[in-house]
């Protein structure tokens, strides 16, 4: 994973297909997202999210696998969308026994253009820096969760 | 809020580079350096250095001041600080909204269940 990405994930007591309708459909996504959320759930669709107040901002939608990956982008600030100014949510619903692993994984937060393998390589060369560090938080901070999150 | 701040951007933005990591690394290795000495472990030219350290500037991260005449430049340990925090920040966001999606899930599955 990217030094730069934050990995969550939850679970959840219900099945696949109707967490995915959650996590996919206008009206839902604007009651744990947006405020309002406009969205053409197929590859390149564009979403639009508004948040009372603060604005509207522009999505798309990378990948529709239903009910097992949904990705999009989303912008950090209002404009055009690109990849420089957007990051990448990805998000992977896995059956389990008792529902849904929900896992989520956002990423680019550091948007200037640096190819995937270059970034990977450098975090593996420097073991002790400040990616590492910021590897280490994002670990901690996910054991707390997964503690928390009644496992 | 939901929604992200300029200054974090700016704060990714400034660390969207490898070169500027390494910087970052190796600043904080020395405790500080000139542009000279860090172009010296760097597979770049001192002109090269001194246009991300540029960046590193403007956008905060670290400090320059003269001794002389060079330039030496430091961490803002702070501003670092920032960037964690920000992550953090993010990752709690996810938080929230997985548990949002966790309670709507449940109650559409026990509704649907019900019927």
């Amino acid at each position: 994973m990217a030094p730069d990405a934050i990995e969550r994930e939850i679970l959840i007591d219900a099945p696949p297909r109707v967490v995915w309708s959650i996590v996919t459909e206008a009206q839902h996504l604007a009651g744990w997202f947006s405020d309002e959320a406009e969205i053409d759930l197929r590859s390149g669709g564009r979403m639009l999210l508004t948040w009372r107040g603060h604005g509207t901002y522009a999505g798309r939608v990378e990948t529709v696998d239903p009910p097992r990956l949904f990705a999009f982008r989303w912008q950090t600030r209002e404009g055009e969308l690109s990849d420089t100014n957007s990051t990448l949510v990805v998000m992977t619903l896995e059956a389990e026994e008792t529902g849904t692993r929900l896992r989520v994984v956002e990423s680019g937060f550091a948007t200037l253009p640096w190819p995937g393998d270059a970034r990977a390589r450098y975090a593996e060369e420097n073991s002790k820096g400040w990616l590492t560090e910021l590897g280490e938080l994002r670990d901690y901070v996910a054991r707390i969760v997964g503690a928390s999150s009644g496992r | 809020m939901t929604t992200r701040s300029d200054e974090a951007d700016r704060l990714w933005a400034a660390l969207g580079d490898p070169m500027r990591i390494r910087l970052l690394d190796l600043l904080l290795e020395r405790g500080e350096a000139t542009a000279s000495t860090l172009a010296g472990a760097l597979p770049i030219t001192r002109q090269g250095v001194s246009k991300h350290l540029n960046v590193l500037e403007r956008d905060g991260l670290v400090t320059a001041h003269r001794s002389g005449r060079e330039v030496r430049y430091a961490v803002r340990e702070e501003r670092l600080d920032q960037g964690r925090a920000a992550l953090a920040r993010t990752a709690a966001r996810w938080d929230t909204r997985l548990a949002a999606i966790k309670k709507m899930a449940e109650h559409a599955a026990k509704s649907g269940a019900d019927r």
